[in-house]
Order: structure tokens, then sequence, then C-alpha cells
């Protein structure tokens, strides 16, 4: 299957080329005439180019001679092609007219814009097959009706077929917990700093407050599973020890408290953006009515901003769910069937890296179980987000 | 019926930021009676007539020295509620703004946050009263659940209206109320200013110089941030004394 | 009249209550971000300083059996300990044996280390800075523990003393822990560093942004300014902004299937995560750039074009380089996120644990926030400092970064 090494080079000749084609484009555009880039394409240059672009598809191959002996064959005939393409750009190029040639040249660079629209649309289908090919592999070992409303999971556990116990419920169970419970925290949290920056605070606060708000989307999600992990969790394992209260080390509250307070500047930052597109006149009649600030936002600008605000809420929540590295560090790993916050859950995304962290094979139903959750997950965050993204197009229509 | 004085300013300074817009104002307002504010684009009559309902203190970097009396008590003074303050004195803007709520919900948004009713058949009357009165009543009896948005420019004007004076207000503050509005539409409007005059008093800013004759009772002519000259309206149209206000009136600028 | 001033009252209480509401959990949410930085800030500056002995150490040609063809094989035979155990002159034998448990296991490697690199020492008679214990480190940082009851520290008295008099005549002192920062990782703490780490996120990094920006700049060039508006330009337009939202571990499943399972690339390796992250980051780019674009007045390219300008030349001459700010705001701030990005790199394995640092991007590698996550996981005690000091120098880079974004996007503002 593996296309050992081939897929290397042309991994490696695709990058240098588009190096040096963005190389290009920047220094035409720091040049300060203006029609510096445009000689360097159409006038007399190319073979200059077809120049940098040989070496540079060269160059890194001397790091595949220097690092890997046997490599100096394939280095060899990469080399070869090379020369070979600059030659004949060279010699097209010079037995052309010069509006052909820049004519040429329009094409060439309008292929290229194309060719990576188009690539990002492959992306989008290489994640959709490489997941629905592996799930129904995996949904050959398993009927997909026992993973979709199983109770039970666990894959290490030897069953009656032979095989562990793949009931995905419980782990969406536990997904949705804790989501619910970062959306606790997030849908207020974020909602009253949006209406109170965007309503209340003066500009001078506002330009302290939002970049700080916005810093905490910023910051990496190890860092807030850290946070979670050695000083959320073990505080409320100790209040809860303080009252009574037996509270789980990996506890699906602590795990929800640090997500939600990570996913505050989605839905603030949204919130916010709808809050302040409510046209101002909306605003000043509640106002001139005798109404106060807070009577005005709840009762105007609130409902009028509602459609906006409810897509941050969706956006927040499609985050939380696909968010892996929090609850990898800081909730449990086996599978439990409960709503009950103060226990250990796992999700979804913690069962596809326990399946897939140490070795793999890719025939065992273990990690096709892990595309087949991945699948899930997609489509689940794929769905939030065509309805958030929907509702906000209408929204903004509607004010614009 | 002699009129008696609703609205005194005196020595009325405002600054944005370092800018002043408006210089010692000094003008009268008799009750039940229209005053219209004239002159050329950017001379301070909007910031002007904000200040009566004090809907510029939300404005930052702003300063206001001087005095707004209504019925004699200064609305700066410290004792005073801006809330119950605009209650006393309605607005109604340039561009039509009607809540995205339904025409009866429009309405009714007054009379429920200030609690001006016992039960809802109150409440059904006081938007009825108020929406007849808008001269509105007629066009929309029969689609008060529908959205206010959904109505013509000139029925959004007169629905904010409406929903002006369903909370009682003694004075009502016009700013351009007519500029986004067609000729029949703006006529209707006119017509309807004239009739609230019964009941309330009214500061209109208009550019439109033929409105400002049809409808007000006082004229009075900003220019550059100053009040040039205030007095009857046909005074200042037949024979205005300064030779700015005349310029402005027979279209020599403005 | 009495009831309405009431009502009044009530609503403007309620009024201020909303309002400290909004500012309370503003101060809330600012407090906790403060907490959270200034608690790794303390966790973590105790690793960037270390506490280390000033002894004179004899490297005598018999201790060292020194082979110049196979230096790494004989060095490894030496007995380091040996020689540090011996510059410690103390008359009494048990005091002795307790000062020398006050040096760090990690003083043989230094040692090791700098013979390999100088072998001409050997012979010699040197002063050298050699790690102390962590013990001792603590011991410096709170002298007040000599007031505890002997029980509850884990010091002695006569250790406490010797500890004492060598700091009071300046053979013991805290210094700079460069070994943080040129060690790979490592099984005991007071060695492990993150220059693996950083060399492996250079390198992916460096894959990444090849791949990721002229590629999303390319795309969104296309859809904004060539592409017709038909179903199949709508279609790629909405793929790519779903991107957006897809989360990264499914990024990190698809490097596994295409990369690692079809392809044959190495696990593990920099280019692998380089390319998985660069398929992440594009949508972020090419946003960026269509927004960019699409604040560029049309009056400016209808000028270009009424000067007969094609339209190649339009984009290229006037569009680009007038959002060129925008673009590499946007850039930024993608790369931000990729250098933060774990999730999808524990997919295709580059969880290894990596002590050299690699030297190519085919080689196992870490990099930064997945060696915070290897540390933040190990139970040792010590690893908890390491992956609050190795979380400061993440943010550390992508407050340079942001900060480098805002400096951009501030100066080269346009207002049209």
């Amino acid at each position: 299957m593996a296309i050992n090494g081939i897929g290397f080079e042309l991994v490696f000749f695709a990058t240098s080329l588009m190096v040096v084609i963005s190389v290009v484009i920047a220094l035409g555009l720091i040049t300060p005439s203006n029609h510096t880039f445009l000689k360097s394409f159409s006038a007399r240059n190319l073979t200059s180019i077809s120049i940098v672009v040989l070496l540079s598809s060269i160059l890194p191959q001397f790091y595949f001679l220097y690092n890997e002996k046997e490599s100096f064959v394939r280095w060899g005939w990469v080399f070869l092609i090379s020369v070979g393409l600059s030659v004949i750009l060279w010699i097209i190029y010079n037995r052309t007219h010069f509006r052909t040639r820049r004519r040429v040249v329009e094409n060439i660079v309008r292929g290229f814009l194309l060719f990576a629209a188009v690539l990002a649309v492959f992306i989008t289908f290489a994640i959709a097959f490489s997941l629905i090919y592996e799930a129904v592999k995996f949904f050959q070992f398993v009927p997909i009706m026992d993973f979709l409303v199983g109770t039970r999971w666990s894959p290490s556990a030897v069953g009656d077929n032979g095989l562990g116990h793949f009931g995905a419920v419980p782990l969406f169970a536990g997904t949705f917990l804790i989501t619910g419970i970062a959306m606790l925290i997030a849908i207020p949290a974020g909602l009253m700093s949006a209406i109170y920056l965007s309503c209340y605070a003066n500009n001078r606060t506002r330009d302290v407050v939002k970049p700080l708000l916005e810093l905490l989307a910023g910051i990496p999600t190890v860092v807030y599973g850290f946070f979670a992990l050695v000083a959320i969790s073990p505080l409320l394992q100790t209040l809860g020890q303080s009252v009574g209260l037996p509270i789980a080390a990996e506890s699906a509250l602590g795990v929800g408290i640090v997500m939600g307070f990570m996913i505050i500047p989605y839905v603030a930052s949204l919130s916010d953006d709808m809050v302040s597109s409510v046209p101002k006149v909306l605003k000043e009649g509640s106002l001139a009515l005798g109404a106060t600030y807070s009577e005005t936002i709840k009762q105007v600008i609130v409902p009028a901003a509602f459609p906006g605000i409810m897509a941050s809420f969706l956006l927040a929540m499609s985050r939380a769910v696909g968010e892996t590295m929090i609850v990898v560090m800081a909730a449990g790993y086996s599978a439990r069937m409960t709503f009950n916050p103060l226990e250990a859950v796992t999700t979804v995304t913690v069962q596809i890296v326990s399946l897939l962290t140490g070795d793999q094979e890719f025939s065992s139903p273990k990690t096709l179980a892990a595309f087949a959750l991945g699948l899930m997950l997609l489509l689940i965050t794929l769905t939030l987000n065509m309805i958030a993204m929907r509702i906000v197009r209408h929204y903004r229509e509607k004010y614009d | 019926m002699t009129s008696q004085s609703k609205i005194q300013i005196k020595d009325l300074n405002l600054f944005y930021a370092d800018k002043q817009a408006l210089f010692d104002i000094n003008v009268e307002v008799m009750e039940k009676q229209v005053l219209a504010l004239i002159g050329p684009s950017g001379c301070g009559k909007s910031s002007f007539l904000r200040c009566i309902n004090r809907m510029n203190d939300s404005v930052e970097g702003i300063r206001i020295h001087g005095k707004v009396l209504i019925d004699k008590k200064d609305i700066y003074d410290k004792s005073i509620d801006v809330v119950s303050l605009r209650t006393r004195v309605g607005m109604v803007f340039q561009k039509p703004n009607p809540f995205p709520k339904s025409i009866y919900d429009n309405v009714a948004y007054g009379p429920r946050i200030h609690h001006l009713f016992e039960t809802k058949a109150e409440l059904d009357y006081v938007v009825e009263k108020s929406l007849r009165r808008a001269g509105l009543w007629e066009e929309v009896k029969d689609r008060l659940e529908h959205p206010g948005t959904g109505l013509s420019g000139g029925q959004q004007q007169r629905l904010c209206i409406a929903r002006a004076i369903a909370v009682n207000p003694e004075i009502i503050l016009m700013d351009e109320p007519c500029s986004a509005l067609d000729p029949i539409a703006t006529a209707k409007v006119e017509e309807l200013i004239d009739e609230l005059r019964e009941k309330y008093t009214i500061i209109i800013v208009t550019h439109n110089l033929q409105q400002a004759a049809r409808v007000s009772q006082q004229t009075a002519f900003f220019h550059l941030g100053r009040l040039v000259e205030a007095g009857e309206t046909g005074e200042i149209f037949t024979n205005p004394q300064d030779g700015r206000t005349q310029g402005y009136i027979t279209g020599r600028f403005g | 009249m009495t009831k309405q001033l009431q009502l009044l009252r009530k609503r403007n209480r309620s009024e201020t209550r909303f309002r400290l509401y909004g500012l309370w959990t503003i101060v809330v949410v600012l407090t906790l971000l403060g907490l959270m930085l200034v608690s790794i800030g303390i966790r973590g500056s105790s690793v960037f300083q270390k506490a280390f002995f000033h002894v004179e150490i004899e490297f005598a040609q018999k201790d060292i059996p020194y082979d110049p063809l196979h230096p790494q094989e004989s060095l490894r035979k030496v007995n380091f300990r040996e020689l540090i155990y011996n510059s410690i002159q103390h008359p009494d034998t048990l005091q002795r044996n307790h000062i020398q448990q006050l040096i760090s296991p990690g003083a043989e490697i230094m040692l090791y280390n700098r013979v390999l690199k100088k072998p001409d020492m050997i012979g010699g008679k040197y002063f050298v800075w050699i790690q102390a214990s962590d013990d001792v480190d603590y011991f410096l940082k709170h002298p007040e523990i000599k007031n505890k009851p002997a029980l509850e520290r884990r010091l002695s008295d006569a250790q406490m003393d010797y500890l004492s008099e060598q700091a009071a005549i300046g053979t013991l002192k805290r210094k700079f822990n460069w070994q943080f920062f040129t060690n790979g990782d490592s099984r005991s703490p007071e060695l492990a560093g993150i220059k693996a780490a950083l060399v492996g996120s250079f390198f992916t990094i460096l894959v990444t942004l090849m791949l990721a920006f002229p590629l999303g700049i390319a795309a969104a060039v296309y859809i904004e300014e060539f592409a017709p508006r038909n179903r199949f330009v709508r279609f790629i337009e909405l793929n790519i902004n779903n991107l957006a939202s897809v989360p990264s571990i499914v990024f990190g499943l698809l490097g596994l299937m295409v990369f690692i399972n079809v392809m044959g690339m190495p696990r593990s390796s920099s280019i692998v995560g380089g390319l998985t992250l660069a398929m992440m980051i594009m949508p972020t780019i090419f946003i960026a750039t269509r927004s960019a674009l699409h604040t560029v007045p049309k009056t400016i390219s209808r000028a270009a074009e009424a000067l007969g300008a094609s339209r190649v030349q339009v984009v290229f001459h006037h569009k680009v380089p007038l959002a060129l700010p925008g673009i590499l705001t946007g850039t930024i701030l993608g790369v931000a996120r990729a250098l933060g990005e774990s999730a999808a790199l524990l997919m295709i394995g580059m969880v290894a644990f990596v002590v050299d640092a690699p030297t190519s991007p085919r080689d196992p590698a870490t990099v930064l926030p997945v060696q915070i996550f290897n540390w933040a996981r190990n139970p040792e005690q010590g690893f908890e400092d390491h992956t609050a000091a190795a979380i400061m120098v993440l943010l550390l880079f992508l407050m340079v970064m942001n900060v480098g974004a805002i400096y951009i996007r501030k100066k080269f503002e346009h207002r049209w």
C-alpha cells in the first residue's frame, strides 16, 4: 500500500516550488516600483526563475543525501527531472512573443491559484474519505447499531465475539456532560462580558479588556489541561472533602469548568459583534422612552441580536465537543454511564487518543474504532457549524 | 389663552472633548406650542435637542455647562433621575426605528417598563388610544401582531410617535422626523404634529423651511453652534432681525 | 406618586445590579486568567535557576582511561561520581557521606559531556560548577526551614550548616539553569530540557509555513478575485469555511491515514506533523486573506483596470500589496495556533520520548506542547515545575507572535 519514499520527494518538490513562487511574489511586492514584479515575470527573467526553481528543488535533496546515503539514486532522478523541466521552460519561453508570454505567465499564475483552491476542497474530501473508509471497515467487525446505541465501551475486554465492547453511548454522554458544564459557565460569563464591554465600558476599558479576553483563546489547550490537572481538580477534591462530598480526581465538573473558561472568548467575541451590530437607533429609541440601560439591553438589544448570540453558543459548543487536550489530561479514561458531574467520565476525544497512542495495527478493530469515533465527531461539529453560519448569514443580511 | 413657559435654557454650552459644539444658548419654549429649530447642517440643532432629554449623557468625552429648566427645575441637577426625565420628555428620531417586535409590543413597550397599567384591558386601551392619536389605528388594527418593521416608512414613523406618546410625556422632541419620508407621509406626520400640539409641547428639528413655517408657532435659527435668532415663526420668516437668518431663509446659504 | 417613586427606585437598583454583574463577570474571568498565569509563573520560575557547587576536581589520568578512537564508549566506563566525591573534603567520614548526597546525579553527566568535548582536561585539576540536588535548591530558596522540626525537613542540621557555610564563602550559588535549554527530555527532572522539543517545533512549523502560507493565500486570491460566481466556487468557499471548524484531532486522524498509512512517511517525524498542521491552519490564512482583500476598495482596482492592466496585474500589483498587512496578521495568528497545537500531533505519534534533538524533518521528533503534555502526566514530582517552565517558554513565543501581529495591524492599518 505504502508508496514509500516517492511521496516524500513529491511533497518536497511541490513545497519548494511553492516557496519559490511565494518568494518571487514577496520580492515583487516589497520592491518600491510597481513594475518590478511584473518584469520579473514577463520581461526577460524567466530564465533566472527557472534556475531558482531548479536550485530550490535540488537543495532539499542535498538534505536527504546527507542524511540517508541510499537515497542518492532517487536524488539523481529528481535532479534530472528538475533540469529537464527548467530547460523546457526556458526554450518555450524564449520562442514566444512577449504578449503571448504574458498570457502564458498569467495562465500559469491562474492555474496555480485554482490548484490551491481545489487542494483545499481535496483536504475536505480526504478527511471525509479516510474517516468513512476506515469507519466502514470498522462496521464490518462491529454492527453499526451496536456502536450507536450500545451502552458498554471497553475496547480491550474480550466479549462473546472475541472483540471488545464498542458501544459509544457512554462516550457521547460523557462528552455532552462536560460540554454542558462548560456551556453553563461560558454562556453567562461570555454573554455578560460581551454586554458589559459593548454597552457599558468606556473605550479605555474596552481597549484593555478585549485583548485580554482574546488572550484566553490564544492560550494553547495543553496549558488549560495542565491547569485543570494541577489546580482546579485537586482544589475541587479538597473542597468536596471538607463538606463531605466525594468528588473524583478526574471529575467532569473540574474539566467542564476549565473548558468553560477556555471557550468564554468564543462566546464573548461573536456575541459582542452581534450586540454591536444592533443599530444604534434602536438603543436610543428605547432609552428615549425612559427605559434604563439594562431594560434596553434585556428587552431590545438582546432580542434583536438573539440569532447571532445563538450562533455564538453553537460555535462555542462545537469547540467544546472537539476539544481534546483538556479532557485527555484531566478527564477519566474508563467509560461510565453517568450524569453525575462529580464522577469521572470519558469523552469521544479521550478514547480516540487512547485507542491510537501506542502501537497500532491498521486492521485491528480498536484502531478502526477511533476513525468511527472521529467520523461521528466530525458530523457533530460540522452540523453545529453549518447551523451557526446559516444563522449568522441571515442575521447579517437583516441589518446590513 | 396665554401660554406659560415650559422649558427655559440658560447659557447652555456643550463640548465634545476639546471641540465646543454649542455656545451660550438661551431660549424659552412655551407650553403646548411647537418650536422649530432651523439652520444649516452641523450647526448643533440635534446636539441641542438631545440635551433636553439628556440623550447626550452616554456620549464619551462630552461636557455640558449651563441650565436646562423644565417647569423651573434644572434637569442636570443631581436629584433628577434620567429615566423619569425621559418619561416626561419623549423623542422621535430622524430614521423610523421600530423595535423588531410586533406593532402592539412596540407601543406597549413604554407602558410596560414604567408599569403604567394594572390590567391587560388597560394596556389594550393605552395602545389603542396612542395608535389612534398617531392616526395609525385604522391602518393597523387588524394586524397588531405583525412585526412593526413590516410597515411602510411613514407608518413606521407614526408608530414611533405612537410609541412615544404611549408613556404620556409632556414634551416631545422630534429630530427631523420627516427627512426619511415621502411627501404624502410627510403631510400626514405634519398634520399629526399639529394635532398633538393640543396636549404636548413639541420641539422639532427640521431642514425644511416650509415645514417649519407650517407646523411651528416659534422658530429658532442656529448657526455654527450659536442661537442667532428666536421668536414668533411669522416674525422670523417675514421680518428677520439678523442678516444671517435672512440669508438662510432666502436661500443664500444652507 | 410614592408608588411610582418606589418603582423607579427599584428599577434603578436593578440597573445597578445588572451593571455590577457584568463588571463582576469580567473581573472574575480576568482574575482567573491572572491566577493561572501567576501560578504557572511561580512554579515554572524555579526551574530557571538551580543550585550549583563550585568544586575543584582532579581529572587524574589513572581514573579516566580515555580512548580517542572510541571516546564515548571509553568515557562511559568512567566513574565520575567517584571523582566528585573525592573532591569533597571533610574530616568526618559520616558527614562526608551526607554531603555527597547533596549532589545531583546530573553532575556526573555534566562532567562526562565536558570531558567528551575537551579531552585535554584529563590529567589536570579544574574548578567546575556542579549541580546540587533539588533539596539544596529548596534550602537556598527557603532558608527558614532551618527552624522547622528535624522530622519535617529533608536535610539534617549538619547538612544545613555545611550549606550555609558554603553559601557564605561563595562556593554554593544559584545559577541560571542552561541545561533546561540545552538538554533533551530525560527521565530525571534536573536533567530534562526542552531543546529537542524546540528543534522539533521549529522543523514542524517550518514545514507548515512553507505549505500553508502560499496555498492559503493562493486559494483565497483565486476565490476572491478570479473565480466565477458559480456553484462550484460557492462549494469551495463553504468547504474551506467548514474546515476552519473541524476539531484538530480529526486533522490528526487524516494525517495518520494519508501520510503515514498511505504514503508511508516516517511516524513521529516533523514533516508529517508539519503537513498535518498545514492542513489545519490553511483555512485560517485563507479566511484572513479573503477578508483583507475584501477591505481594499473597489475604486483602486477600477483605476488600475482603466489603465489597461490585466486582472492578474490588478490583483498582484494593487490588491495583494494593500492587503498584505491583514494577510500577515492572519498568518501569524495561524502559525501561533499551530505552535500551540498538540492533539493532532498525538495522533501521528509525536508523543515519542525524544532525548536528542532531531537533525532533519524526517527524524522522530516532539514539539513543545506535546513535551508539556508528556511532562504533565509524568507522576514524578520535579516534572510539575518543568511543565510550568516549558509552558512559560511556549507562552513567551506565542506572546511575541501576537504582539508582532498587533504591531503589524496597527502600523499598516488603513482606514478607507
